[in-house]
């Protein structure tokens, strides 16, 4: 097993590192003047410009600029966003959690429905059900969720007046901050009704961002599952006289689960993309809208480095994804 | 020799494929589509930006207060949502099909480089790949659009960007598993140089998934450039492009449902018929995949 954790670490620091030159990069490679884009002002005069070029330490070669940059990034230093003023860390760390309890909602919700919804499209294959169910993920698969998310405004929200159209919260509560996840911060705030407001809030948001990774895993538990169902030691299973519900679940779903998890994996990426759709309809504070209204402000240093934090949780989350893989499949660890 | 009564590769295709109800309704769709982006001068009953003010937000003809001047209604500036939609298609087919090409070629080149080097070449180009799969594809769309600055071609690479590496990826798996093969033994005896195996020898048995996969990003690019035109960093206004008409549509949902729901209908049903075409293509051609994803 330490072969196999070395082994993947030693692909994922070049991987990094490589993330690290791409985000040097962006900033380089955008058209026009780097102090004035650095700066976000225009004209300068030559002096100011000059001296801004060499405490940016524009004026040094490449290399150095690169080496500089990554101290900078050792330190823990990711420099200040220009609107607010305040450091890239510190705010990505206060709206980081708001995405996260989005993501993880979603994925909660697309977990459970979809192996739920993959096992019985598979028991009951090339029935009506399996039909209209696959039908069902396909189309939740080719969605633009962007749409999806008003459509659900329109009728959920607006037509029927269940849910909020936006936010995390009513404005009428004044919840305290201790971990940054609305549900838990309103449940300890003792206020009446906040848990409840909060979880009408997040319904909508997490239905639309789990979409994609719903039918994604509904498919593949499906697939995995038809696999699983044909091995000899479900025959065996069966022929034991063991109840079918356990023959089905402790048997089949646990083997079936091993390329679901994978998939799992692979879903992070599309939930951090679909959260800059989501979060942008539905105003929800987390890090898509952030670095969406920065691109829109030109506000570089939380772009470069809003994109390097993600690109490391990506990383790092298929790095986990990978150990666990490795942890319930042998074969994998010991393949080369 | 082959039989003279055993039906073409073509034929063969062609078979299974037909046997595939949801793709067969999806290329009909396609075909739909693709004859309105040929001929939208022509179907479309008006300019698309021209803006008729003394209709704004008409409704659809079957409603009440509808006219069959604007069959699926006008937009907030008076322009008829149906020459609209028939003008998006143009752009979004365009979209798709360009940036597919744009990321076919070079990912192709660089999997088949990566795979016949397996030691030299091959690790940095699938390190740097790797380095483009860390980052959200929107994300690395959106970053290389704030780059570049919106509009039409910088979408199209920005999507041709973000769908590199599945190529690259592909390309690479089938080459090393075709390599072990005794055919390319056989050609290498024979004298076949790099070029020649590369591209006459190995390519043709690796097109199947390559096949698959354009159809899966040719999908996948109508949605991200429609995602790009919704926040506002694809393609720009006035162009009718389905994305962008969703967003500047946006702040009518309310008054006039129309004008948001039928473009993301229309995307909805494009990428849903592509996806099926891509399922029968996937059944047709490479029947170990059936059932996955």
């Amino acid at each position: 097993m330490l072969a196999f954790l070395l082994r993947r670490l030693g692909l994922l620091l070049p991987t990094f590192f490589g993330v690290t030159l791409l985000t040097f990069a962006l900033i380089r490679l955008i058209p026009g003047d780097p102090v004035e884009v650095m700066m976000g002002e225009r004209h300068l005069d030559p002096q100011a410009h000059a001296e801004a070029m060499q405490r940016l330490g524009l004026d040094q070669p490449l290399h150095r600029q690169y080496l500089a940059y990554l101290g900078q990034l050792m330190r823990g230093d990711l420099g200040q966003s220009f609107r607010s003023g305040e450091s890239v860390w510190a705010e990505f760390t206060t709206l980081f959690p708001a995405t996260l309890e989005l993501a993880c909602a979603a994925l909660l919700l697309a977990g459970v429905l979809g192996v739920l919804a993959g096992v019985i499209a598979a028991l009951k294959r090339d029935s009506w059900f399996d039909r209209v169910l696959m039908g069902l993920s396909l189309t939740g698969y080719s969605m633009p969720i962007f749409w999806w998310g008003l459509m659900l405004q329109i009728l959920v929200s607006v037509g029927l007046g269940w849910t909020p159209v936006s936010g995390r919260i009513d404005l009428l509560y004044d919840i305290e901050p201790h971990t940054g996840f609305m549900l838990v911060d309103s449940l300890l705030s003792e206020e009446d009704g906040a848990f409840l407001d909060a979880l009408r809030h997040l319904i909508l948001p997490a239905i639309v961002l789990g979409t994609i990774p719903l039918a994604v895993i509904a498919r593949m538990t499906r697939s995995a599952m038809l696999e699983v169902l044909r091995e000899d030691y479900i025959r065996t299973a069966r022929a034991k006289g063991l109840s079918p519900a356990r023959v089905v679940f402790v048997h089949g779903l646990r083997n079936a689960l091993i390329p679901v998890l994978t998939v799992f994996g692979l879903q992070v990426g599309t939930l951090l993309s679909g959260a800059v759709l989501t979060e942008t309809i539905f105003s929800w504070p987390g890090i898509g809208k952030w670095l969406i209204e920065s691109i829109a402000a030109r506000d570089y240093p939380v772009v470069q480095n809003g994109i390097l934090l993600i690109a490391a949780l990506v990383i790092l989350v298929n790095f986990t994804v990978d150990l666990l893989y490795g942890l319930v499949n042998p074969r994998i660890r010991h393949a080369r | 020799m082959m039989n003279a009564s055993s039906p073409s590769p073509l034929g063969e295709f062609w078979q299974t494929f037909r046997r595939n109800k949801g793709a067969l309704g999806g290329l009909a769709f396609m075909l739909l589509v693709l004859v309105c982006a040929l001929c939208a001068p022509w179907l479309a009953p008006h300019d698309p930006s021209q803006q008729f003010r003394d209709a704004l937000l008409s409704p659809p003809a079957w409603l009440d207060g509808g006219q069959w001047r604007f069959p699926l209604g006008t937009d907030e500036l008076g322009r008829d949502l149906l020459s609209r939609l028939i003008h998006g298609a143009r752009l979004s087919l365009l979209i798709g099909l360009a940036s597919v090409l744009l990321a076919l070629l070079p990912g192709v080149l660089l999997g088949l480089i990566a795979g016949f080097s397996p030691r030299h070449l091959g690790p940095p180009i699938m390190r740097a790949m790797d380095v483009m799969l860390a980052l959200p594809a929107l994300l690395l769309a959106v970053a290389i659009v704030a780059i570049l600055g919106p509009g039409l071609a910088n979408t199209v690479i920005a999507i041709a960007i973000v769908s590199l590496p599945a190529y690259v990826r592909l390309t690479r798996a089938a080459v090393l598993g075709e390599l072990e093969r005794d055919y390319v033994t056989a050609a290498r005896l024979a004298g076949a140089r790099l070029p020649r195996l590369m591209f006459v020898s190995v390519l043709p048995n690796c097109l199947a998934p390559l096949i698959i996969q354009a159809s899966l990003s040719f999908s996948a690019a109508i949605l991200d450039a429609a995602a790009l035109g919704f926040l506002g960093l694809g393609v720009q206004p006035p162009t009718p492009e389905w994305g962008s008409m969703l967003a500047s549509a946006r702040d009518y949902i309310e008054r006039a449902w129309w004008v948001v729901t039928l473009p993301g209908l229309t995307i909805l049903l494009s990428v849903l018929a592509i996806n099926l075409i891509g399922d029968g293509l996937r059944d047709a051609l490479d029947p170990k995949l059936k059932n996955g994803l």
